[in-house]
């Protein structure tokens, strides 16, 4: 049964039949929206009649701004930050993609210098889409090698420069110290315009933990939430909305260039509520 | 790792334990705590709610039953206990032996599980214990997988099979066949097939990965799934099990502070077992899963064994008995045993990993340690090794006597600032405290003792015992007694 043929009376404002709030709940949790969440949206739909259920949703959505902030004078600098595994390479692959398609120029910085083969997977990435890519060896300093990618970036006065970091799981202190002093150093070159984290669409709730740890460690700006075209509905993410205000920024889809997209509030609640 | 999940569960068992008595209300309250518990940690909506009402069929039970002289809490506690285990436990098994070589064992997984990190452990593993692994790459579709299994294999010095560039060029199928041509001609004994990440949902790369499952005919097909992984984990699970056929998973990213709970919704949902725990980014960061461990882990209980067994395998006998020595004498703790001990925590992995295998260090004095030892990372070991390395011995024995301008010229000769000197002594005198309070802590100090149901299979020995002094080297001799 569908959703929407379950909760149909949720789905249109004003009256509504009997709903079973308990059944309500269970599919939100099943949403990974975590059960606070889900019973603070049930507790709302409750309270409020003429609220359906895609509108208590949308309240949770976070008032930020979601366009990407633009550097008015020099590149605008784009850091890229997540846990290991989360799609941060093939995010920025495709989203150079789409500001090149655009007409501008990018310049994408392989500072993941741990993984095996990162700097290769990034380069593959920037022959596919024609931009540049500035890369340091093996075991280098990532802060030196995003330095050094930022200072190219004025040079060759590119529009974008996007910097790939290495995967870290954020309980560990000492790679969130890092990363912090990657932005510290990038910033001595020229301002951070964004800090994007680019979460796993399958992320339970650990991902408000993320959230957290990252935006602590490097103030995130928002969020690119990948792989969304498997059976998983992101809801994990709306927590992160509606908690740390944090707004999803990027919604990636696939392994292909072209399969990334901006945000859609109406899409994405769409497939939260997609059975 | 089970951090959250644990320390919920503790609050919620902690009303439990302390409490002689408990009735039909209590459970019920409990029992909707430990399923918020379990939900918050990701454990499958289906799995929980059968979950809590086993737990809620048989406490009622157990409470109409009135056994005397067993604490009714201590009871619900168990049956906890006793349904994660059967979750977690089932089927419970080692890595598939081929009767004829090589042993064939092919990873599947989404993408971003973690696939080819945990072929490079798994090799690594099976290196260690004298067996010549193959690894095959046929992840031919994520850019430079293949050159990161190469990497990967000349770092831990194990062979790879891998005839095609991958980007999209070459045929994974082909690929596995060759490889196992390969393995058989240059007599491997087992070889491991790295494969791509895929989605359940993707029919086309659902066939291919039965495709090179049914070319090679592996004797394991592992699932490899994130720990972080939410309610979809039974989606994936139960597609790649029809799907592919899955004899075992792998979970990766357990280092992290995720709760896990897609251990217990894999396992229940398709019923095979967890063969493996990746738990870090370094190859040696791998290790079998024991459900039982988990399962008390889960119930806030420690896993005391799998943390002797890694600080076994990390220090040496000879230094280990000597810092048993100074545990006993209750000799000063200096700076050289500080720096043997970073470097063989090194060795063991990182020190808050180690942390959340110690049983019952809660409240405040155990966040409070946590803190001072999660504070210590690996390349700060570098640093505070450095520094050490810069002082005297009479310094390294006796720290109380570096002033100003030793801290000075320690600073200058380790090339670091004075701030950094400083900030490695408060460190060291944190650790000094630790040890202090460790080597004083008496069983009352610890959670009140554990259900007797729950500690008889360890029953041997007190399971307080170990958690005071597994860090000062006792584990060799813990694992003496273990054996014994």
């Amino acid at each position: 049964m569908s959703l929407f043929s379950k909760f149909t009376s949720l789905f249109t404002r004003g009256e509504r039949a009997v709903v079973d709030w308990n059944d309500l709940e269970q599919t939100l949790i099943g949403a990974d929206l975590g059960p606070a969440l889900a019973q603070r949206v049930s507790t709302r739909l409750h309270d409020a009649r003429d609220l359906s259920l895609p509108d208590a949703l949308a309240e949770l959505l976070s008032p930020a701004e979601r366009s990407l902030q633009v550097a008015t004078d020099g590149p605008t600098v784009i850091l890229v930050v997540g846990v290991n595994g989360s799609g941060k390479t093939t995010s920025i692959g495709k989203l150079s993609a789409y500001l090149a398609r655009q007409g501008k120029s990018v310049l994408v910085v392989a500072a993941d210098t741990f993984r095996a083969a990162a700097r290769e997977q990034l380069q593959t990435w920037a022959q596919r889409t024609g931009v540049t890519c500035i890369a340091g060896r093996d075991g280098a300093d990532p802060a030196a090698v995003a330095f050094d990618g930022v200072s190219q970036g004025i040079d060759q006065r590119a529009d974008f420069v996007l910097i790939d970091t290495a995967g870290r799981l954020q309980s560990k202190e000492g790679l969130m110290d890092q990363l912090t002093k990657i932005r510290r150093v990038i910033e001595k070159k020229a301002p951070v315009s964004e800090v994007l984290l680019v979460l796993d669409g399958s992320t339970g709730q650990n991902a408000l933990s993320q959230a957290e740890s990252f935006t602590a460690a490097v103030d995130v700006t928002g969020l690119i939430l990948t792989k969304l075209d498997g059976s998983t509905r992101g809801g994990a993410a709306l927590a992160i909305e509606a908690t740390l205000g944090t707004p999803i920024k990027w919604i990636g889809t696939g392994e292909g260039v072209g399969d990334i997209a901006p945000f859609d509030p109406d899409a994405y609640i769409a497939q939260l509520l997609a059975q | 790792m089970f951090d959250a999940l644990t320390s919920r569960m503790s609050r919620t068992l902690a009303g439990l334990r302390s409490r002689g008595r408990i009735n039909p209300v209590d459970l019920e309250v409990t029992c909707g705590e430990i399923r918020t518990a379990l939900l918050e940690a990701d454990v499958a909506l289906a799995v929980v709610d059968s979950l809590i009402a086993q737990v809620q069929r048989r406490g009622l039970e157990a409470l109409s039953l009135k056994q005397a002289g067993i604490n009714p809490g201590q009871q619900v506690i168990t049956i906890i206990h006793e349904e994660i285990l059967n979750i977690l436990g089932t089927n419970a098994r080692s890595l598939a032996v081929a009767k004829k070589p090589p042993t064939r064992i092919m990873l599947a997984g989404l993408q971003g599980s973690g696939k080819t990190t945990l072929a490079g452990k798994l090799a690594l593993w099976l290196k260690e214990q004298g067996n010549t692994p193959l690894l095959v790459a046929c992840d031919l579709a994520r850019p430079n997988a293949v050159q990161q299994l190469q990497i990967i294999g000349e770092q831990i010095g194990v062979s790879v099979f891998a005839p095609e560039p991958g980007n999209g060029i070459g045929n994974p199928v082909t690929v596995a066949k060759a490889g196992l041509v390969h393995a058989e001609q240059k007599l491997f004994n087992y070889v491991i097939f790295d494969t791509a990440g895929r989605l359940g949902v993707d029919v086309e790369l659902m066939k291919e990965a039965r495709a090179i499952k049914s070319a090679v005919e592996p004797d394991d097909t592992l699932f490899v799934v994130d720990a972080m992984t939410g309610q979809d984990a039974v989606n994936t699970a139960n597609a790649f099990n029809t799907g592919v056929g899955i004899d075992g998973v792998v979970l990766t990213k357990v280092d992290g502070n995720a709760r896990a709970g897609a251990a217990l919704s894999v396992t229940s949902v398709i019923g095979k077992p967890i063969l493996f725990l990746s738990t870090g980014e370094k190859s040696t960061e791998f290790e079998p899963f024991y459900p039982d461990r988990m399962a008390q882990r889960i119930l806030g209980m420690g896993d005391v064994a799998t943390l002797a067994e890694q600080a076994k395998k990390a220090l040496d006998e000879k230094s280990a008995a000597r810092l048993e020595e100074k545990f006993v004498t209750g000799e000063e703790f200096t700076f050289d045993d500080f720096l043997e001990q970073l470097q063989a925590m090194k060795k063991m992995g990182s020190m808050s990993k180690l942390l959340g295998m110690l049983p019952g260090m809660p409240g405040a004095q155990g966040a409070q340690l946590k803190k001072q030892i999660e504070a210590i990372d690996d390349s700060e070991t570098d640093r505070a090794a450095a520094i050490i390395q810069s002082m005297t011995p009479q310094e390294r024995s006796n720290p109380k006597i570096i002033n100003g301008s030793r801290r000075l010229r320690i600073a200058r000769g380790s090339g670091h600032e004075v701030s950094s000197v400083n900030r490695l002594l408060e460190r060291f005198a944190g650790a000094q405290k630790a040890m202090k309070q460790m080597k004083n802590a008496r069983p009352g100090a610890l959670p009140q003792g554990l259900p007797p149901g729950l500690a008889a299979p360890t029953s041997a020995r007190p399971p307080q015992r170990p958690a005071k002094k597994s860090r000062s080297g006792n584990p060799a001799k813990r694992a003496e007694q273990e054996r014994g």
